[in-house]
């Protein structure tokens, strides 16, 4: 019975009270959602609304309930830019290392 | 493709459990409710999630559920309803 | 957190390639998270492609900010003072925004009103759907695994954890936004509200109010 309801698809399990809790959004997460944005629209058209829920759907339960929304969004989208060759692994691996090793570089 | 149901027929969701994206929640399968609303037609998110954008459009109506039918220990009052967007080929005719 | 500014030093880190700012993290001492990091090269390596550009990234980021609750605010206010405007937002909001010079972008937004017999609910129990276009961006509330579970089947419950306890005598009506609408609750005008002028009646229409969690507050206790 569990394999045919997926993971996501949660309406009326039970669970606690809601809590109600909220942030306002950091920029990184404004930033993902202005990415998601921007390769969704017509001059790019490189992203349905239906891919990245698709993407988050088939990241597996362990990181739907790890990561936060946004965590969710990025891992997803990357994914799918990779699927369609956008990006390479290649270059996103020494990308995302290059910026990793300049933000060790930062003055705090 | 033109709109099979309309406003006040009843219809049944499909029993099915496909194991891709699909936009119709596993609560509502197998449940009978009202077509209130035919919404227009829509590409399929079944197509468009796997980077298919131009397949065909689908009818998609929004359909009422009493919740009473949606749960079985609902505590809710009994006239308390639910209403969910399916597309066509997620419903069949409730009699059938 | 709460006050961030997106001019040049905070917002979009520099990309400027020649000129080596470090970017900005978003809480200034603590490292960046591996989807940090990886949202800073995916922005980086589609700039340099050219299929985006910084401008356009901050300008996206300039507009999802200008976005807010207040947006769908004006849109009851104005539906309380005046019901042609009500009715032509209930039947095409799309349309009856551009009265107000507002534009609710492509995806329909259907306005659910409440009635002394029902009251709306919106929920999306497969993500997190949401009518951004009026409300801005979705609380994390909305987008918890409990509220995702439970207003669907307790909506009651879910409505009195947050401080709404309505009648059994009141239909509840709730929506689950599954697939291309997205929804608005249009709230009922609180009593003694006759004399407010528009701009003050918006000033009682909450996000929750217009989602359904909650109800406008009374004129007196404003």
């Amino acid at each position: 019975m569990t394999d045919r309801r997926r993971h996501h698809d949660m309406g009326g399990l039970e669970d606690g009270p809601v809590e109600n809790k909220e942030h306002n959004s950091e920029p990184w997460e404004k930033r993902v959602d202005a990415i998601r944005s921007l390769l969704s629209d017509e001059k790019r058209n490189l992203l349905s609304v239906d891919e990245l829920r698709r993407g988050i759907e088939d990241l597996g339960a362990d990181a739907y309930d790890r990561y936060n929304y946004y965590e969710r969004w990025m891992a997803a989208m990357s994914n799918i830019l990779l699927q369609k060759n956008v990006l390479s692994v290649d270059e996103l691996g020494r990308k995302m290392a290059e910026v990793e090793a300049r933000q060790g570089n930062k003055p705090i | 493709m033109t709109a099979r149901y309309t406003i006040g027929d009843n219809v049944r969701v499909r029993q099915a459990y496909p194991p891709g994206h699909c936009r119709t929640p596993y609560y509502c399968r197998g449940k009978s409710g009202v077509i209130v609303r035919y919404c227009g037609n829509f590409r399929n998110p079944e197509d468009l999630a796997y980077g298919t954008y131009n397949g065909p459009e689908v009818p998609m109506y929004r359909v009422q559920f009493n919740q009473t039918d949606m749960w079985p220990d609902y505590s809710g009052a009994p006239q308390d309803k639910v209403e969910i967007e399916l597309y066509e080929h997620w419903l069949v005719p409730a009699s059938s | 957190m709460s006050d961030h500014h997106h001019g040049h030093s905070h917002g979009v880190y520099d990309v400027d390639p020649l000129h080596h700012h470090p970017p900005q993290p978003d809480l200034e001492d603590t490292p960046l998270t591996h989807h940090q990091i990886m949202q800073m090269a995916v922005a980086e390596l589609l700039i340099e492609k050219e299929i985006i550009s910084a401008e356009e990234l901050r300008k996206e980021i300039d507009f999802m900010d200008s976005i807010t609750p207040v947006r769908g605010s004006k849109l009851v206010a104005r539906a309380w003072t005046d019901n042609g405007f009500k009715d032509r937002l209930i039947a095409d909001s799309k349309a009856a925004a551009t009265e107000l010079d507002m534009d609710i972008g492509p995806i329909p937004i259907l306005v659910m009103e409440n009635t002394p017999q029902v009251h709306n609910l919106i929920v999306c129990t497969l993500c997190s759907c949401y009518p951004r276009m009026l409300l801005g961006i979705p609380p994390d509330w909305y987008k918890s695994r409990s509220y995702r579970r439970r207003a669907i089947s307790e909506p009651r419950k879910v409505l009195s954890e947050f401080g709404t306890d309505l009648s059994n005598d009141v239909q509840i009506k709730v929506h689950d936004s599954t697939a291309d609408m997205r929804y608005m609750v249009l709230p009922m005008r609180p009593e003694g509200s006759d004399d407010m002028s528009e701009e003050d009646l918006a000033g009682l229409v909450t996000r929750d109010c217009m989602i359904g969690v909650a109800l406008p507050g009374s004129a007196s206790a404003s």
